[in-house]
């Protein structure tokens, strides 16, 4: 049957090839689309004013510097906690250990952890350093949350960056004498130190924009924080509060804007270095 | 010295051990919060009562997930079917069909809006989505539609990069093979390259539904967020992540308790996928 209205391959292969670049161009032009509105809308509000002066008025007026501080803050400190976890994680994976039940239960873990949505982290950042531990709603609270939430990112990409160091490194280094120790930490992790920055930059990108894990766990205070005991509320929570409350369309795509510019600066960084570190790997 | 800055291995070892289980004992213990947080009340009011139940009136203690989970479950399968014909057919075209400059310059910049926050893409479809559909097709525009278009959207570009790659994969020798067989490119590539990319297109597909079903701020934006079962495409609707986070902030007691239950229903629905991502994933590395 199929057999009757069947197209001759050539034609075929035109009309199929026609809807793919039409599917193509539509998906890229959305992308795009939404790109060149934030940028047009949210350029003009920005000025060194809109920087550097806090909120007033729920953020109707004035600037955004506390929630950029507190994005700050935040970031940092769940990239203090995380980068030492994932790349500790890494090491024991690839160079403490040979593949086995363990490893599959530590690669287990972290890959429910990355598939796991943001929103629970919230709710377990909430129960965890909230109220159990007592940090309340805080700075702390929320680094903490965003640490666990990053770590599967970098464990991943450390690992492929410690594998991707090659092994005549290592036995060069055992034969001089050396512990594997010496060899991890000498040899081996500065060959991969640019894989694993990539994998920290990107973390860094995933928590300026993380609003739902956000939100419970560090609160939305409109003030400069003090300590890493203070509610803090930070660019990404005030973009959603702005918009969704209606307080302002004009300041929430300023806030929009830099946060987007931030994240494409962060990521851009990230795909030099990832290129600078492929190119360096293959020539040797 | 040198004996001196020797520590020992066998310590070293242990502690590294120690580090790389934080992930697991992360996931034992939000697991362990989020069921003993949830499920007694779960099983208080009955597992049916929650799962089947139509009413949510927290305060008449009558807590029906089954608006959130139809909710939850609907603008899924809408952002798929929004997301997945692009994202292959993108994929396909820039991996088979494009120039190689082309496809060189466009998957960084796909990859790039990949880190676009959840949150820019809610508020562009308050401000333009959900006005053109409340006007150009009726209803309030907060709808189904609305938030399985944003997430749609959202999904491109991981189902796009992953898909890319897993077609990159496909050794050039079985499209040679193909090709001195005298079958067209499209031909080689729906018989041969597709079928040979499969799993890693289907785990892709499963990354992607994942970050749907999880997505929260997003869909609060454009989805209306009224907890009745949805009459149509264009009536709004309430998903189980947003239910969790538009009560969170006021609720107490039982209340709370029951959007803990909310999130142990998310938790089993996004450990299945995990699974059968795992799945797919492993098929692929076995071939």
């Amino acid at each position: 049957m199929t057999r009757k209205f069947r197209l001759r391959p050539r034609a075929e292969q035109k009309v199929v090839q026609f809807f793919l670049y039409l599917l193509t161009s539509l998906a890229i032009l959305v992308l795009v689309f939404i790109l060149v509105v934030i940028l047009k809308n949210g350029l003009p509000q920005l000025s060194l004013e809109f920087l550097t002066k806090n909120p007033v008025h729920m953020g109707k007026e004035g600037g955004i510097f506390s929630t950029i501080v507190a994005t700050i803050y935040l970031t940092f400190i769940a990239l203090l906690v995380a980068t030492p976890l994932g790349v500790g994680t890494a090491i024991y994976l690839t160079e403490y250990t040979f593949e086995g039940k363990i490893t599959r239960i530590i690669r287990f873990g972290a890959e429910c952890l990355a598939g796991i949505p943001s929103i629970i982290f919230g709710l377990f950042g909430f129960i965890l350093f909230v109220n159990k531990l007592k940090f309340g709603w805080s700075i702390l609270s929320g680094g903490l949350t965003l640490a666990f939430m990053v770590l599967p990112t970098i464990i991943r990409t450390s690992e492929e960056a410690i594998k991707s160091v090659p092994a005549a490194y290592r036995l060069v280094s055992y034969s001089l004498g050396s512990t594997r120790w010496q060899t991890v930490t000498r040899v081996v992790l500065p060959s991969a130190a640019p894989g694993i920055v990539t994998g920290v930059i990107l973390s860094i990108g995933r928590s300026i924009g993380e609003t739902a894990a956000v939100i419970f766990t560090a609160g939305s205070a409109l003030h400069l924080p003090s300590s890493i005991f203070s509610s803090a509320r930070t660019m990404s929570v005030h973009f959603y509060i702005l918009a969704r409350e209606g307080i302002s369309m004009s300041k929430a795509y300023g806030t929009a804007a830099v946060l987007v510019i931030s994240i494409l600066l962060i990521n851009i960084v990230t795909y030099y270095l990832m290129g600078k570190y492929i190119r360096q790997s293959s020539s040797e | 010295m040198m004996s001196k800055s020797k520590p020992d291995d066998r310590l070293i070892k242990l502690s590294l051990l120690m580090v790389a289980l934080t992930a697991i004992t992360v996931l034992a213990v939000i697991t362990i919060f989020i069921f003993e947080q949830g499920l007694p009340i779960m099983l208080k009011y009955g597992l049916k009562n929650f799962l089947f139940g139509q009413d949510w009136y927290p305060s008449e203690k009558s807590f029906g997930l089954l608006p959130m989970i139809v909710g939850s479950l609907l603008v899924t399968l809408g952002a798929l079917l929004i997301g997945v014909p692009l994202g292959l057919a993108s994929a396909i075209f820039l991996t088979e069909f494009s120039s190689r400059r082309l496809s060189r310059f466009l998957k960084p910049v796909i990859e790039l809006l990949a880190g676009i926050p959840s949150v820019v893409y809610g508020f562009l479809g308050l401000m333009f989505l959900v006005p053109f559909i409340r006007e150009n097709l009726g209803g309030p525009g907060l709808s189904v539609l609305a938030a399985s278009i944003i997430l749609g959207i959202m999904i491109l570009p991981t189902i796009i990069s992953i898909s890319i790659d897993s077609i990159r994969a496909v050794p050039d020798s079985y499209r040679e093979g193909s090709i001195a067989l005298g079958a067209t490119k499209w031909q080689t590539v729906r018989m041969v390259v597709l079928p040979a990319a499969r799993s890693g297109l289907v785990a892709g597909i499963i990354l992607g539904m994942g970050r749907a079903i999880g997505e929260t701020m997003a869909v609060i934006m454009v989805a209306g967020n009224a907890a009745d079962l949805p009459a149509s495409w264009l009536a709004p609707v309430r998903t189980l992540t947003s239910n969790i986070a538009l009560e969170m902030a006021y609720a107490s007691g039982e209340h709370r308790q029951a959007l803990f239950a909310t999130g142990v229903v998310l938790f089993v629905i996004i450990m299945i996928l995990n699974f059968l991502a795992n799945l797919a994933a492993r098929k692929q590395s076995g071939r």
